[in-house]
């Protein structure tokens, strides 16, 4: 197998309209990939499409992990597959605890019969949950419930390292963080990187990737990646901002579905 | 509308009392009830023709076998207490309480721990200062009935700074449908007291053809200071309509919890009030309830400030299966004169079914100015984008809306006082939710 994640020619509608217009991209697996762009290029688009948020109606195209059609399968299969996205706006639940919740992800992916003991996932998560400098509290707190923004982002790391997906996906996981907090975020992924495991990050800002160094960078824009390069890409953007490249391509309004 | 008739009245209420040698203060005094009971009417909770209902029920006196040890008790209920352990517990089988249970440590110290009936000859004048003084004799005909008919019954007197660690548990049982079955519970927590009451109705009717009718009724005074955490799950077979009236009155600075689990197979109407009469006086009323069936339920929670800088929250949460029915009221009365009250109250209720129905209905009745109060209802589905997130983890659909559901249950659940009451209470919710 030559990649470990693949996308093809994906389109995908948000209440009828169309907001991903072919989207191409193939990983290796052990590789880095950001995707930066600017607001309403349909960056969270295509993460939630891949994860397959029910509101997200993917049109065309095919995704592949390790060979395995991601579309075919449901949300919590995709999960069990080894796709993993850190979302941009978790959902805050009450009167399920933080443990639980992530006891129960685990004995999902572990199955009947197999379950993890109650000692060994305390220890584990707070092993996790000292790396990130978070406090111990947060284990039995209710999931993301009165969490800071801050707070919540580093919940989604946690839940990243313990159920050690094989395709990470960051939706802008560095908005609203400081920068203590953003370098925690960051050696927690990088404590992930491993030849086995893919990153996706989908960011604003260059700023993360001082942190999180990018294999390859793509600019994302109409719904589709319209350049790809390695990190000067990122650092030029940085410097200069996105006219550029819509000049280069020829490109009047970057966005998507602003109709 | 009509009200059924009933051939029960004054001559009927002494009676019975006679025949159990009652004292003759409260002969007179469930005389008078029984006319009360021959003359009222039912009350009408919002939305629930309770008239609809089979309420003209006396039943007979069946009192249970008395037991001297827990482990003669009926089976039913061995899971409910702990054997093992000396804490303070009592038990009311059909008619009359038929166990009790105080550590002499806290009958040293002038704690008293038992039957209603008893403390009638015991304690009469805490008796005739207190009982149905907050819930009166003379509201409707279920209260007149209740005053008229109420057997076993708890009493719970702590004294003057007196604190219990462990909660005191009532259980209130019934395995006869025929059976008068009205506990009356009255706690009276003296001045700066400490106490936790864990409460539970239960019932094992089998095959029947007659209806259960739990009548029953608590009263809890906390006098200044006072601290009294109640906690209470009820949950009787289909055949069985439960009729709970709950009354807290707090004096200065006084404190009551009230954590119920209305979990009930039948017909349900609970009503849970605080009194706030004295100043800085505080109440935390939490309620949940699963509907499931063809149930119905009036489900009410009120909180009444007199007192200044009181302050009270109601938090009810509701999930309804089936063909269930719950209305839910939360009443949040601020008298004038108590100036910087703050009454604050939450309703959600949580469907399941497109047949089931639970309307939220909160309201604030506000005669002060100077006070802050609020309230937020909603009534909804699973949260789909809940369920997602879940999902994305890895959980399976059916795990995720479990662990949202149980969730949503949760902040009652997790905050009941005793490990056998909370555990009861998770089997109830399992066999209720599947």
């Amino acid at each position: 197998m030559s990649s470990l994640f693949e996308i093809r020619g994906l389109k995908s509608a948000i209440e009828g309209k169309e907001i991903l217009k072919g989207f191409d991209l193939t990983m290796g697996a052990g590789e880095v990939h950001a995707i930066m762009g600017p607001n309403g290029t349909g960056k969270s688009t295509l993460a939630s499409s891949i994860m397959g948020h029910p509101k997200y109606e993917v049109t065309e195209g095919e995704v592949f992990l390790e060979g395995e059609d991601v579309l075919e399968m449901g949300v919590d299969e995709r999960a069990r597959a080894g796709l993993f996205l850190a979302m941009q706006y978790p959902s805050e639940i009450t009167g399920v605890t933080n443990a639980d919740f992530l006891r129960s992800a685990i004995n999902a992916r572990r199955g009947e019969g197999n379950e993890i003991s109650l000692i060994k996932f305390v220890r584990l998560m707070e092993g996790k949950m000292k790396e990130l400098e978070m406090n111990p509290e947060f284990m039995h707190r209710y999931l993301n419930e009165g969490f800071s923004g801050g707070e919540k982002k580093r919940n989604e790391i946690l839940q990243m390292m313990m159920l050690e997906p094989k395709l990470v996906i960051l939706d802008e996981i560095d908005s609203g963080l400081d920068i203590d907090a953003l370098k925690i975020v960051a050696a927690g992924v990088n404590a992930m990187r491993s030849p086995e495991r893919s990153f996706l990050i989908i960011t604003h800002y260059q700023r993360l990737l001082n942190y999180i160094k990018p294999d390859f960078v793509h600019v994302m824009m109409q719904g589709r990646i319209v350049k790809s390069g390695g990190p000067e890409l990122a650092e030029r953007l940085e410097a200069e901002g996105y006219d550029w490249v819509k000049e280069e391509l020829g490109i009047v309004d970057e966005t998507v579905g602003q109709a | 509308m009509s009200t059924p008739t009933t051939s029960f009245g004054r001559e009927a209420a002494a009676a019975i009392s006679r025949s159990k040698n009652e004292p003759s203060w409260l002969v007179a005094w469930r005389e008078e009830a029984g006319e009360l009971a021959a003359t009222l009417e039912l009350p009408k909770p919002e939305k629930t023709p309770i008239a609809r209902w089979n309420l003209d029920v006396q039943g007979v006196h069946r009192p249970g076998k008395a037991v001297s040890s827990p482990a003669e008790l009926p089976q039913a209920i061995a899971s409910l207490l702990d054997a093992q352990s000396d804490a303070p517990v009592i038990v009311q089988h059909n008619s009359s309480v038929v166990f009790a249970r105080l550590p002499e440590e806290l009958k040293a110290k002038g704690v008293v721990l038992s039957s209603l009936e008893d403390a009638a000859r015991t304690h009469e004048d805490l008796l005739r200062a207190h009982l149905m003084k907050a819930y009166e004799p003379n509201e409707h005909k279920l209260s007149a009935m209740h005053a008229a008919l109420w057997n076993g019954g708890v009493f719970l007197y702590v004294p003057r700074g007196v604190e219990i660690e462990a909660p005191v548990q009532a259980i209130l049982f019934a395995d006869d449908a025929e059976a008068t079955f009205v506990p009356h519970i009255l706690v009276v927590a003296d001045a700066n007291s400490r106490v936790s009451v864990v409460e539970n109705v239960t019932s094992s009717l089998g095959e029947t053809e007659a209806t259960l009718l739990h009548n029953g009724a608590v009263e809890v005074f906390a006098k200044a200071g006072a601290h009294v955490q109640y906690a209470a799950v009820h949950h009787m077979d289909s055949s069985a309509i439960d009729i709970s009236y709950r009354r807290a009155v707090l004096d200065n600075d006084a404190r009551i919890e009230w954590i119920i689990g209305d979990m009930h197979e039948g017909n349900v109407v609970a009503d849970t009030l605080s009194v706030l009469k004295g100043n800085g006086s505080t109440s935390d009323a939490k309620v949940i309830s699963v509907g499931t069936g063809s149930q119905r339920m009036s489900l009410t929670t009120r909180a009444v400030h007199f007192g200044r800088s009181s302050e009270s929250d109601m938090v009810t949460r509701a999930v309804m299966k089936d063909e269930a029915t719950a209305i839910i009221n939360g009443i949040s009365k601020i008298e004038k004169g108590a100036t910087k009250a703050n009454g604050q109250q939450t309703e959600r209720v949580l469907m399941l079914s497109p047949k089931a129905r639970g309307d939220a209905n909160p309201i604030l009745l506000i005669d002060e100015d100077d006070v802050k109060a609020g309230h937020a209802a909603s009534v909804g589905q699973v949260n789909a984008e809940q369920v997602h997130y879940l999902m994305s983890r890895g959980i399976t659909r059916t795990e995720a809306e479990r662990l949202i559901i149980y969730g949503f249950l949760d902040p009652v659940v997790s905050e009941i006082p005793l490990e056998a009451a909370r555990e009861q209470l998770q089997r109830i919710l399992e066999r209720k939710l599947g």
